[in-house]
């Protein structure tokens, strides 16, 4: 067993949201945070107490909350509008393919307690299909950050792109990814966490993390594992996903999102397409009405856990 | 410009609308005459954008959200000088930016629509950047009767009225017909004004097909400091052609080459009565 982190010590990544728009609101007077009765669950409450000036309530109301920040954004709004991600990508889908993605409005749209974060809420408030939804619009950018230090860099990024974005997170504590950090992070460049040439657990999001402790679990049994945090799932990596195939004897994809069209499915679209044979898995929510229980316990039951992870790949390698 | 020249030019724009719809062979003829006169007067009397300030962060935006109706603003563009209208007789054909509904790669086109019940947001948000950055600019939006009944134009009506957006105006071009059959058939939205009204909209009715009515209600907005304003134009669908008028079939259909003459004979007879 890997050793089992104490995750109550680290901030939520929606926190670092929160906090990295604070300090860049302060000198930018043009970021707008437009909420849909998401401030509390969208971490933003300090936020709207502090720049009431820069903050738009639209209420419950997704649809509106995307075309108003289109309406922003082309005004020279750097504009981050945020709702959970299942009502946000779903819902609003057509804004955001139309009024965002196709009138080329540089909205950052954030989706927030996405996945599997609500938990015991159930299907309805779940999102496994917005990475799907996405990667079919064109003149979008689609990041799940993994930990505090990506997700920082990934919302300086999004303020500063003139294109559309869509930033993914969860509710959880996310201890870091590596203790001492040097990485520069680049939208469309996948971060390596570890190296090892025996399997590669090509992630993103939160399911990095479980990723990590995978591959602590395969090295007792010298099985070593590379573990990239592909925090951009469109544009894709595809350099560092042929690196990974040339050198790698077999790959697995790990995400809180279906099975079907999401990051698993965008790599072996690649690979295959590039002459890439490998043993491959993708780990994800498979297609069937999803388990009832808690976050973890529905990550768990999917085998997107350290074990869950670690037991695929060695049954894929064996 | 005096009445009778926006007259002059509301009867040429028609002229124009079909002859590039008979070019295209395709286009939404009856929703492009309804509002051509809604397009006319804006354009011409009480816009702040022109070719050369449409870069300008103080100019007006007209967000079109009925955008099937493109061939209206398309030809009212030209005429403005946004790009030569010769362009227009690519309308419709392959790899030509003039598509059958708004888009920003024509020059003098605010927003990419065509989707119905998205251009109220789009200008709830412009008009909303405007009264955050102090700017005087307005916003207008031209919506069909036949989109009210997506339901995000009533919530972005929601949030106009709660921030207050005396800067910005609805136009309803309230022609009373939509593809299957009168709109009071298919989803009646009527009492229209009343529902504004219930909203937090100032309102006001005018024949949408009258530019002096049309002009006088332009020039009183807002009609209520610190509310929104909703101008419900009554159209004829198919506008200024007889056989066109109030008739189902003109919601896209092309005339035959007899019907585009005749058109084009009862539109000159009109100027000429004028």
């Amino acid at each position: 067993m890997a050793e089992q982190i104490n995750t109550n010590s680290y901030k939520a990544n929606l926190e670092i949201f929160s906090e990295t728009l604070q300090r860049l609101a302060v000198e930018d007077k043009n970021i707008v945070a437009v909420t849909s009765d998401s401030r509390g669950s969208g971490k933003l409450v300090p936020y709207g107490k502090k720049f009431p000036e820069q903050m738009v309530e639209v209420g419950i109301a997704e649809q509106n909350l995307v075309g108003v920040a289109a309406g922003l954004a082309s005004c020279g709004k750097k504009v981050f509008a945020v709702s959970p991600a299942c009502f946000l990508t779903a819902r609003a889908l057509e804004q955001i393919k139309n009024d965002v993605a196709y009138s080329d409005n540089p909205v950052n749209l954030i989706g927030i307690s996405a996945g599997v974060s609500y938990g015991a809420l159930g299907s309805t408030h779940h999102s496994l299909h917005d990475y799907a939804a996405l990667r079919a619009i064109n003149n979008i950018i689609i990041v799940a950050p993994a930990d505090n230090f990506e997700t920082e860099k990934a919302i300086e990024l999004a303020a500063a792109t003139d294109k559309p974005v869509y930033l993914r997170f969860g509710k959880k504590p996310m201890p870091p990814l590596k203790e001492i950090n040097e990485d520069v992070f680049a939208f469309g460049k996948g971060r390596v966490i570890c190296e090892g040439d025996d399997v590669a657990i090509i992630a993103t999001g939160e399911a990095v993390y479980p990723a990590l402790q995978a591959a602590q679990q395969l090295k007792l049994q010298n099985i070593n594992a590379t573990v990239i945090s592909m925090h951009t799932i469109k544009p894709l990596d595809t350099a560092l996903i042929a690196t990974l195939a040339q050198k790698c004897k077999a790959i697995v994809t790990v995400e809180e999102h279906s099975v079907n069209g999401g990051l698993g499915e965008a790599c072996a679209s690649y690979l295959l397409q590039n002459g890439y044979a490998k043993p491959f898995k993708i780990i994800g929510i498979p297609d069937e009405y999803t388990v009832t229980g808690s976050q973890t316990e529905i990550m768990d039951h999917y085998g997107i856990s350290g074990n869950g992870i670690a037991e695929s790949i060695e049954s894929l390698i064996k | 410009m005096t009445t009778k020249e926006l007259q002059q030019k509301s009867i040429n724009y028609r002229k124009k609308i079909l002859q590039y719809i008979k070019i295209a062979n395709a286009g939404h003829t009856g929703g492009s005459l309804s509002c051509t006169d809604i397009l006319n007067v804006l354009y011409n009397k009480v816009l702040n954008v022109s070719p050369e300030n449409f870069s300008s962060p103080d100019r007006d935006r007209y967000i079109q959200s009925k955008g099937h109706c493109v061939e209206a603003l398309f030809v009212v563009l030209a005429d403005k000088g946004f790009f030569p209208e010769e362009d227009l007789n690519t309308l419709c054909k392959y790899q030509s930016h003039y598509i059958g509904h708004p888009t920003k790669k024509v020059k003098g086109v605010e927003q990419n629509t065509g989707a119905l019940g998205h251009g109220l947001p789009i200008a709830t948000g412009t008009a909303l950047a405007g009264k955050m950055d102090k700017k005087d600019y307005k916003v207008y939006t031209l919506m069909g009767d036949g989109e009210l009944p997506e339901g995000s134009n009533w919530e972005a009506a929601l949030s106009a009225a709660q921030y207050k957006l005396d800067n910005l105006c609805a136009i309803v071009d309230k022609n009373g017909l939509q593809i299957t059959a009168a709109t009071k058939d298919v989803c009646n939205t009527d009492p229209l004004d009343k529902k504004w009204e219930a909203f937090g909209w100032a309102v006001k009715e005018v024949n949408g097909n009258d530019v002096e009515e049309l002009l006088a209600a332009f020039n009183s907005l807002p009609f209520e400091k610190g509310k929104p304003s909703v101008i419900i134009a009554h159209t004829i669908k198919g506008k200024g052609v007889s056989y066109m008028e109030n008739q189902l079939k003109w919601h896209h259909g092309v005339p035959t080459n007899e019907e585009y003459e005749l058109a084009q004979q009862e539109l000159d007879k009109a100027l000429s009565e004028l």
